[in-house]
């Protein structure tokens, strides 16, 4: 008997040296102890096959393609031009612009343009002390007096340097984060006189 | 007439039974510890093709999660970036980097970077992120603290037991909107955020599924 004792203590010993502790790192795959249905043949999303040529799941959309509610003939919201092809000025007449859309505009700016662009717009971003030089601000007459549908097409094309960014916002988006860079830009023109006189009081001034 | 087993013998039996109990005990014991995900899964860090540091990017920089995962808070998948998402700095940023040679290959030819996937659900399951986003849950609940992370490692179990637990008392974990990627949030007032929970989990009507049929189809 006290050999079989032996061999238990001897055994557990060797698991759990050679099988270790709970939360270690290791690089190897978890092992799926039942894998009864767990990878069935189905695709998900970003996922590879064996099927297609590129090796991807996920299939791009055939030119010409138009999915079901999304025709966008509104050029002025999907393309930021005007019917002669400019670009044009102010924004679609289908949103509002409310509260809710800067706040939206707000936090997609923060998301996707605050590493470069900087939190106030002056092109001071994390970004530029790591050799990106060329992010400019938005606080000069061309940019304050830039049609909207321009930065409209920066944001969906790029621009020199910078890339699109039309895979990060649905057209919604992109107007909203183009109002709060107006709003940024409307801040750093401001003067005592836009504080409303409700508000002077709070800031010390008469 | 001498005796064929020995006096001792007659205690075999009783001691055999123990032995068994204990035996039953250990196998038990090793499997709990050992065959759950809580030793499976958490640790798993493989390697990576390019050599992608959260801590870097996600931290020091301080580039929020949505800028690379851009599905997160719209559908069920987190999608992981495409290479045109690190070029957007990394044409200006150490662009003849050996460690990105992969990114801008594939930025060149369209084909994606083969990122190892580390967390996975079985495929009987239906998650979804966009649902947990959008309603006060934080990547860190799942995911651990990936903005300290050099290598993803997976930190939770992502077991069923896991993921009820949260299930059935939603409000110890829910956390303002506008925190959901700031994965070092705390509550400044403990007392006063669980009241704040409780209102956000009532006024919301966030109820979790706990029945199959949310998450199993
Ligand atoms: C990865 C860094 C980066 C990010 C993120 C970024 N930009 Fe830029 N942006 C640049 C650089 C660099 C330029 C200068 C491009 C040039 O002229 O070569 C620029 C230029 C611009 C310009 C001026 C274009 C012109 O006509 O001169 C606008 C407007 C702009 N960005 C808007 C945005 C908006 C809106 C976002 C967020 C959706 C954004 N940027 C995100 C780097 C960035
Ligand atoms: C600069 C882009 C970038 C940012 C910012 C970023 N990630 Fe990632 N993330 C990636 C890439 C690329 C991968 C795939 C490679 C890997 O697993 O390291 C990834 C992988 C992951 C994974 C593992 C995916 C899997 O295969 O299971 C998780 C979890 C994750 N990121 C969470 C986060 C969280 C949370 C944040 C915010 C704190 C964040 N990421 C910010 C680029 C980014
Ligand atoms: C917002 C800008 C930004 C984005 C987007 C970005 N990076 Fe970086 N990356 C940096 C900065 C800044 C550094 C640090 C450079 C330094 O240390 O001088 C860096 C460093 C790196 C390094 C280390 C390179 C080396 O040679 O040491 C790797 C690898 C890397 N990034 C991969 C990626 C990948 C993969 C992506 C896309 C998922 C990505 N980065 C997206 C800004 C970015
Ligand atoms: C409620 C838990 C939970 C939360 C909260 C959560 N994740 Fe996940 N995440 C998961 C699970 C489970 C998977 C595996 C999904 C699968 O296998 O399809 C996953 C997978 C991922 C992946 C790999 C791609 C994919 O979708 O399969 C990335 C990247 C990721 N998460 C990033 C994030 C980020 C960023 C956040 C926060 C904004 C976040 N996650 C919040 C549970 C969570
Ligand atoms: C930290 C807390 C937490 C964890 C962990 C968690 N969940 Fe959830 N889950 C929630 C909350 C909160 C909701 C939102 C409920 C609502 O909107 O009413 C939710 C909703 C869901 C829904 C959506 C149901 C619907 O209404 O469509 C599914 C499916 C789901 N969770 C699956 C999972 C799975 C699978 C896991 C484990 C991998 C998991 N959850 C882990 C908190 C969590
Ligand atoms: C909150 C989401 C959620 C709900 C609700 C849920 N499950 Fe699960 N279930 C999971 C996840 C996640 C897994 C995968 C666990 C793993 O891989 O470790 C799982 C796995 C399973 C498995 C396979 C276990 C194995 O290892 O083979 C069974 C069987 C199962 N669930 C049955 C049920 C039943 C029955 C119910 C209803 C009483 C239920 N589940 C409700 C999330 C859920």
């Amino acid at each position: 008997m006290r050999y079989a004792y032996l061999v238990l203590a001897f055994v557990v010993v060797a698991t759990v040296s050679i099988l270790g502790f709970r939360g270690s790192t290791s690089t190897k795959p978890p092992l799926e102890v039942f894998p009864d249905m767990d990878r069935q043949a189905k695709y998900k999303p970003q996922a590879a096959s064996a099927f297609f040529a590129d090796g991807r799941a996920d299939r791009p959309i055939p030119p010409g393609v138009v999915a079901r509610g999304d025709l966008r003939d509104d050029a002025h919201l999907y393309t930021g031009k005007a019917a002669d092809g400019s670009f044009a000025s102010g924004f679609p007449s289908s949103l509002s612009i409310d509260a809710r859309f800067l706040e939206l505009g707000r936090a997609r700016y923060n998301v996707s343009c605050l590493p470069c662009h900087g939190a106030v717009g002056d092109g001071n971003g994390i970004t530029k002390s790591y050799g990106m030089g060329a992010t400019p601000t938005y606080h000069d007459d061309r940019l304050r007096n830039m049609p909207e549908g321009e930065i409209y097409n920066t944001i969906v094309h790029g621009k020199g340097n910078m890339l699109s960014y039309a895979d990060k916002l649905n057209a919604e988006e992109r107007w909203a984060v183009i109002a709060y860079v107006r709003a940024l830009q409307r801040a750093q023109t401001g003067t005592l006189n836009d504080v409303p006189a409700s508000h002077k009081s709070e800031l010390g001034i008469q | 007439m001498s005796h064929i087993f020995p006096k001792s013998a007659n205690k075999l039996p009783l001691q055999i039974i123990i032995f068994v109990l204990v035996l039953v005990g250990v196998v038990t014991a090793a499997t709990t510890y050992y065959a759950t995900p809580k030793y499976t899964r958490i640790g798993y860090a493989p390697v990576q093709p390019v050599p992608f540091s959260h801590a870097l990017h996600a931290g020091q920089l301080g580039i929020d999660c949505r800028y690379c995962h851009v599905g997160v808070d719209k559908g069920a998948t987190s999608t992981v970036p495409t290479a045109q998402t690190c070029m957007n700095c990394h044409n200006q940023i150490l662009p003849d980097s050996p460690a990105l040679a992969p990114v801008r290959e594939s930025f060149a030819s369209g084909d994606p970077i083969k990122w190892v996937k580390v967390h996975q659900v079985p495929d009987y399951v239906y998650f979804n992120h966009a649902v947990h986003v959008n309603r006060g849950i934080s990547c860190v609940e799942c995911h651990g603290k990936v903005n300290e992370m050099e290598v993803v490692r997976h930190e939770k179990p992502l077991s069923m037991g896991f993921c009820l637990d949260c299930h059935r008392d939603p409000a110890s974990h829910v956390r303002p909107l506008d925190q959901i990627t700031n994965l070092n949030w705390t509550p400044a007032q403990a007392s006063e955020h669980a009241k704040w929970a409780q209102d956000f989990v009532k006024n919301n009507h966030i109820t979790p599924p706990q029945s199959c049929t949310g998450c199993h189809r």
